[in-house]
């Protein structure tokens, strides 16, 4: 790691002030930004501690939704009683990902804020070229090793997976990010590369993340996220699922249908073609397997990466069924 | 481009010290190069082993993602402040009659989470054990083993 | 050294008479729960510098340049080390004198011939300044093409494969017996380059004191070490001293002194001070071995009984383009199965690798988890169980030499661990069974097997006049239970509880254990520990029954027993004393005996010495997603006398995991334009997790072997991934009808 400097901020207004400063970083759990630091990926100048902020770790839900402060930690989400019983997709995708020790470590918003494994965007010692590090400098990705590389969103410039999983589940559910005063839904707040790998999100300097807001629904109240990946735990998607229903009063008629795919996209993937192919058709096993299919539309894949587009669709409709199941 | 050193203060182990290092020290190399607690172990140096598990205000984090600096104002349990007056937590005396490790490299971190995934109350049946447990490789293969001292300790410490 | 037993260490289990086959905790163990336990990168002496390796990034070329400069301004850094100012050598590290003499890269000159070789050491007052400094130095290259693969370069027939077996071996005709088959199978299998990856990273503490070195490093062979370093620097083995307590895990890696280990050495007597070197993760990847890449090739022939009429066993590896090492995978088709033809045969190609080593049961795993596969293939095609079909081809002798077995309890494995498992109940046909949540369930088995080896050790015992005894060799516990099984053996040998003796082992100044590996040590070092108890035992029954005024008087040494720090007369035992009453009357202090462990020549040429073992295996598949989830092992071992049943089980159960992760999780993936690794880290190289672990049943099957060694020790640290790897891909295939070809197992050779 190179020498930096640590500042601990002791309000929001100085975090903000510090952080729009030149190779001024902010650091909450870490988890993300040490490990890039040690990969020669993260050259910070500063690092702004924002994790002794006092207020910004609540977790409120009520009727209207949830409300989670972006230095709540993934595990304590995860565990909540009430993120539980009414968003039962967000704790699965929460305690699903990575250890128990960086769920403890981890910040809802530096969740947010988690960047690719590709591997040559790690190893800017072995790979100088990466659009995302470096722009124009090429992408490594295409023509290597691409197993574990998107195949939905990709561009010409970059191929690089989305890892995460919790933003797949608040993408399904329309969740909001409060950026202080600004608040934009997460679909908006990931982009996509394009041309410009290297902005991943739509926050501008000076910007920081406070909180996330998740509308309550029917949706929601039944949801899962199913995640499959080559080891049982402690991995990332081969390709995951998170997925809300609500049926009419007959209980087979589908009314709302949320689908987002993590694993396979290079932001958290919204599925709206399946969600329209769905909505008011009665839950059968065939209608539910050709809409899912609609899930890898457009998908692209390198070869090596083109599992993920059988396996997703697959993801989404077993998720679906089993939503099903527990009518 | 060099920083200066910062005076940091840390709470380990009941024990009060007072270092003055650069910022990117992490919480697992001052412990061990500045601090002599070696019990604390690197596996990976990248959040993907467990070998540096540590707890900070009682719950498991990983030492070699976390700056020594970030830690100041919070207390730190390393493995060697685990015994109370020479007697073997339970947990470390569950691992010993398992034989829940071999090499004994990645022990100091098993057993560190192990005592948090019982508090979590985690350790509920060996299938939550297990993925409770999943952040701590161990390549030797004790796994069995690690589950059985786990159940074992979590039972003592219900009953 | 001395395991400091700490008053809190649990007393050793109430029992009488032998240590020997005690489940004893490990006496190591309060040291390894407590964080107390040091291993070689926990030292810390006075004055020390921490080096850190700058490694290439690119498989083949030369340095062009390193900004030596812009690492030393880094605040802290001390000193850069390259191939311009590091010490003489007294030794060429390319020479190689002998078979076990690997090259290795000690900055002898710019060129770079595989990717993570070490380029240039930069030692610093803080780890944070030598990691940064060796960031600074942005080596250019002139790069060249790297050659990648199976198919990267030329096949060559390497001259000898393993350790220095032949490349080619048959005995009948191959050809005549598949002409003469009534069914016949061909089938290819490829396994994918792994690395060891023990939880410890390679760490060396040196001090250089004159000539002298003082060395903590963690070490499976603490001699050959001691020589190889001796040989390298030009100064006598004595002078070197080195500890090495615990391992964090060797699996191989640690058999030999690597280069990184030495660039340590090198780097404390460039500085004049101390040095820690310790390897980053990521460089574990090239510089300290890996398993070699194999693609096999098995032909069978069956007669309409089943049985076989040639095995035909070609395997092609890889070796690296500056040293020889060839995983000898074909070799496993010697000893299993009987047939009246059989034919070996290796080729290889030379890559930009690391040269590839030891990885715990070298040959053995890669051999079996094909020749498993494909007799589950030839069952089949023979419409027979696979139990069947493998006890129709038992072989009563070794089928390459036709030597009989020093003992052989395969039979009662298949017996037990099929009974313990269920096995009666399995369909023949694949894809019949589904668990009550639809997942396609599968039943596998495998054999398992390894030989029984013996290298050469030492051991010193004393008895002293207070009763006690010590029992000293430089024995090595990477996690097998050295400390502990070696003790056991130690209290019997000098015929005392295991509390009186104080067992010394982990440090070169002692007598030169041997290595641990091979699944050899605890019969190598535990022969050499037995007979130096006899050889002290039997001073001590000369002083007594020479002694008019012993009750022992005049029983002779053949006439004496010892027990619980006691002789005895044989034929009548009211006739005894103490140890400590027989050195006191002679006036002695302490009495000293020395013992070896080695091979016998003569039962090495009469007998074929293995051990055996039968897994059985149940995965379950997802249909949908091809995601397999081992979800019961059972394995029964005949591996002669067991010292310790609690480590034995914990040593087969690491092995079965092992198997598993061989079938479904590890391998190191190449980037095939720059021959880098793309997954050199723990994140993405897969071993098992906690989640990825069934249960697992191991079962200790009794064996006595007569001719293995007097204490009938054969091994049991690398037998456990044989047969296991294979049980699980048969099991896979059963499960789906999807026969494996490839490991490991993914979800996408199952998507279907």
């Amino acid at each position: 790691m190179r020498d930096f400097s640590y500042v601990r901020a002791n309000s929001l207004d100085a975090a903000r002030q510090a952080a729009a400063l030149p190779g001024a970083m902010l650091l909450a759990g870490g988890t993300t930004l040490i490990d890039l630091a040690k990969c020669g990926v993260a050259e910070p100048e500063t690092l702004v501690d924002i994790a002794h902020l006092k207020g910004l770790d609540r977790i409120e839900v009520n009727e209207r939704g949830a409300t989670i402060g972006a230095l709540a930690r993934m595990s304590h989400v995860a565990d909540h009683a009430d993120i539980k019983s009414r968003f039962p997709a967000v704790s699965e995708a929460l305690w699903q990902a990575a250890s128990a020790q960086i769920r403890n470590m981890a910040t809802i918003g530096g969740n947010l804020m988690q960047r690719t494994r590709c591997p040559y965007f790690r190893d800017p010692a072995n790979f100088p070229a990466c659009n995302k590090r470096q722009p124009g400098s090429g992408c490594s990705a295409i023509g290597g090793v691409t197993r574990g590389h998107a195949v939905l969103g990709i561009s010409d410039a970059c191929i690089a997976m989305y890892p995460g999983d919790l933003a797949v589940a608040l993408v399904a559910f329309d969740a909001i990010v409060h950026l202080g005063e600004r608040h934009i839904p997460v679909d908006d707040f990931f982009l996509l590369p394009g041309t410009t790998p290297d902005r991943e999100h739509a926050i501008e300097p000076g910007e920081m993340i406070t909180g996330i807001e998740i509308p309550g629904s029917a949706s929601a109240r039944r949801s899962t996220y199913l995640k499959i990946r080559d080891r049982q735990s402690y991995e990332f998607a081969a390709a995951s699922a998170a997925v809300g229903i609500e049926f009419e009063p007959d209980g087979r008629t589908i009314r709302d249908l949320r689908v987002a795919l993590g694993g396979v996209a290079t932001k958290p993937w919204r599925a709206r073609a399946v969600e329209n192919a769905l909505k008011g058709k009665v839950l059968e096993p065939d209608t539910v397997r050709a809409a899912s299919l609609l899930a890898v539309e457009g998908s692209v894949d390198h070869g090596a990466n083109h599992y993920k587009v059988e396996l997703a669709p697959r993801v989404v409709a077993r998720a679906i069924r089993k939503l099903g199941e527990t009518a | 481009m060099t920083k200066t050193t910062i005076p940091v203060h840390l709470d380990i182990n009941g024990r009060d010290h007072d270092l003055q290092l650069e910022p990117r020290v992490t919480l697992l190399d001052a412990l061990r190069d500045r601090l002599g607690l070696t019990g604390t172990k690197k596996g990976c140096d990248h959040g993907q082993c467990g070998a540096c598990t540590v707890h900070i205000d009682g719950e498991r984090v990983l030492a070699c993602l976390t700056l020594a600096a970030q830690v100041e104002g919070r207390t730190v349990t390393t493995i060697e402040g685990l015994a109370r007056e020479g007697e073997m937590h339970p947990v470390q005396a569950a691992f010993l009659e398992q034989d829940a490790f071999q090499c004994g490299y990645c022990t100091p971190g098993q057993i560190m989470s192990a005592v948090a995934c019982i508090r979590e109350g985690h350790a509920g049946s060996d299938e939550e054990i297990r993925e409770y447990m999943a952040g701590n490789l161990c390549r030797c293969g004790a796994y069995p083993h690690i589950v059985a001292a786990v159940r074992q300790a979590a039972l003592e410490a219900a009953s | 050294m001395t395991l400091e037993l700490s008053l809190n260490q649990q007393p050793a289990h109430a029992r009488q008479g032998s240590s020997i086959g005690q489940p004893l905790t490990r006496r190591d163990g309060f040291l390894k729960v407590t964080g107390a336990a040091r291993y070689a990168a926990d030292n810390h002496p006075p004055g020390m510098l921490y080096a850190v390796l700058a490694v290439s990034s690119i498989a083949r070329g030369r340095v062009a340049a390193l900004d030596v400069e812009a690492a030393k301004a880094h605040k802290g850094v001390v000193e850069v080390m390259t191939p311009k100012n590091r010490p003489a050598l007294a030794a060429d590290p390319d020479a190689k004198d002998h078979p076990f003499m690997f090259r290795l890269d000690l900055l002898q000159n710019d060129q770079v011939r595989y990717p993570n070789q070490s380029i240039a050491v930069v030692i610093a007052e803080t780890l944070e300044a030598a990691t940064e400094g060796a960031a600074l130095l942005s080596p250019r290259y002139e790069v060249m093409p790297a050659r990648v693969g199976l198919d990267g370069a030329e096949s060559i027939v390497p001259r000898a494969v393993g350790v220095g077996g032949p490349a080619v071996q048959h005995k009948g005709d191959v050809e005549a017996g598949l002409k003469s088959a009534k069914t016949r199978i061909e089938a290819t299998y490829e396994t994918p380059a792994q690395y060891h990856n023990a939880m410890e990273p390679h760490a060396i503490v040196v001090a250089w004191e004159g000539d002298t070195l003082s060395i903590d490093t963690p070490s499976q062979g603490l001699a050959m070490a001691q020589g190889r370093i001796a040989g390298l620097f030009g100064i006598a083995p004595e002078n070197i001293h080195i500890r090495s307590p615990f391992l964090g895990g060797g699996f191989g890696s640690k058999g030999m002194i690597s280069g990184p280990q030495v660039l340590g050495i090198l780097a404390a007597r460039l500085v004049g001070r101390p040095v820690k070197l310790v390897l980053r993760r990521e460089q574990m990847y090239g510089p300290v071995g890996h398993r070699a890449p194999t693609r096999q090739t098995l032909r069978m022939g069956m007669d309409g009984e089943g049985r076989l009429t040639a095995l035909d066993h070609h395997a092609k590896t890889a070796s690296s383009t500056f040293d020889d090492f060839f995983e000898p995978a074909a070799d496993a088709s010697h000893t299993l199965y009987a047939s009246p033809a059989i034919a070996t045969s290796h080729d290889a190609v030379r890559l930009d690798t690391g040269t590839p080593l030891f990885m715990r049961a070298p040959g053995e795993a890669t051999g079996s988890i094909a020749l498993e596969s494909a007799i589950d293939e030839a069952a089949y095609a023979c419409g027979m169980d696979p139990l069947e079909f493998r006890l129709r081809n038992y072989a009563e002798v070794e089928p390459m030499t036709g030597k009989p077995f020093s003992s052989k309890a395969l039979r009662e494995c298949y017996r037990q661990a099929a009974e313990t498992f269920g096995w009666a109940s399995r369909p023949i046909q694949p894809r019949l069974m589904r668990d009550a949540d639809g997942f396609l369930t599968g039943w596998g088995m495998g054999t398992a097997t390894f030989p029984a080896i013996m290298f050469q050790a030492e051991a010193r015992a004393v008895l002293r006049a207070d009763g006690s005894g010590v029992m000293e060799t430089g024995a090595q516990d990477m996690g097998q239970g050295a400390w502990t099984a070696f003790a056991q053996i130690a209290a019997d040998g000098l015929g005392l509880d295991i509390d009186q003796v104080d067992f010394r082992a982990g440090s070169s100044d002692l007598p030169n254990a041997g290595i641990a590996g091979g699944s050899g040590h605890t019969a190598t070092a535990g022969m050499a520990i037995h007979n130096a108890g006899a050889a002290v035992i039997a001073r001590l029954a000369d002083l007594a029954t020479g002694d008019e005024g012993s009750p022992l008087y005049g029983a002779g040494n053949e006439g004496v027993l010892a027990r619980g720090g006691r002789l005895y007369r044989r034929d009548d035992e009211s006739r005894g004393e103490s140890y400590a009453e027989i050195l006191t009357r002679a006036g002695l202090t302490e009495i000293e005996g020395h013992g070896k462990g080695a091979p016998d020549p003569a039962s090495q040429e009469a007998y074929a010495k293995h051990a055996h073992g039968a897994v059985f295996a149940e995965v379950k598949v997802d249909p949908d997603f091809g995601q397999i989830r081992v979800t019961r092992l059972v394995g029964a071992f005949a591996a002669g006398r067991v010292i310790n049943p609690r480590l034995v089980r914990s040593q087969y159960y690491g092995g079965m995991i092992w198997g598993v992760s061989f079938a479904l999780h590890e391998e190191a993936i190449t980037d095939r334009r720059s021959g880098r690794i793309q997954n050199a880290n723990l994140a993405e190289y897969h071993v098992p997790v906690n989640a990825d672990v069934p249960s697992i049943e191991a079962l200790l099957v009794h064996e006595d072997d007569p001719h293995v060694n007097a204490l009938g020790i054969k091994g049991v640290g690398e037998i456990g991934i044989t047969g296991t790897a294979g049980a699980v891909a048969n099991a896979v295939w059963h499960a789906t009808g999807v026969r494996p070809r490839r490991f490991p197992v993914r979800i996408e050779d199952l998507l279907g």
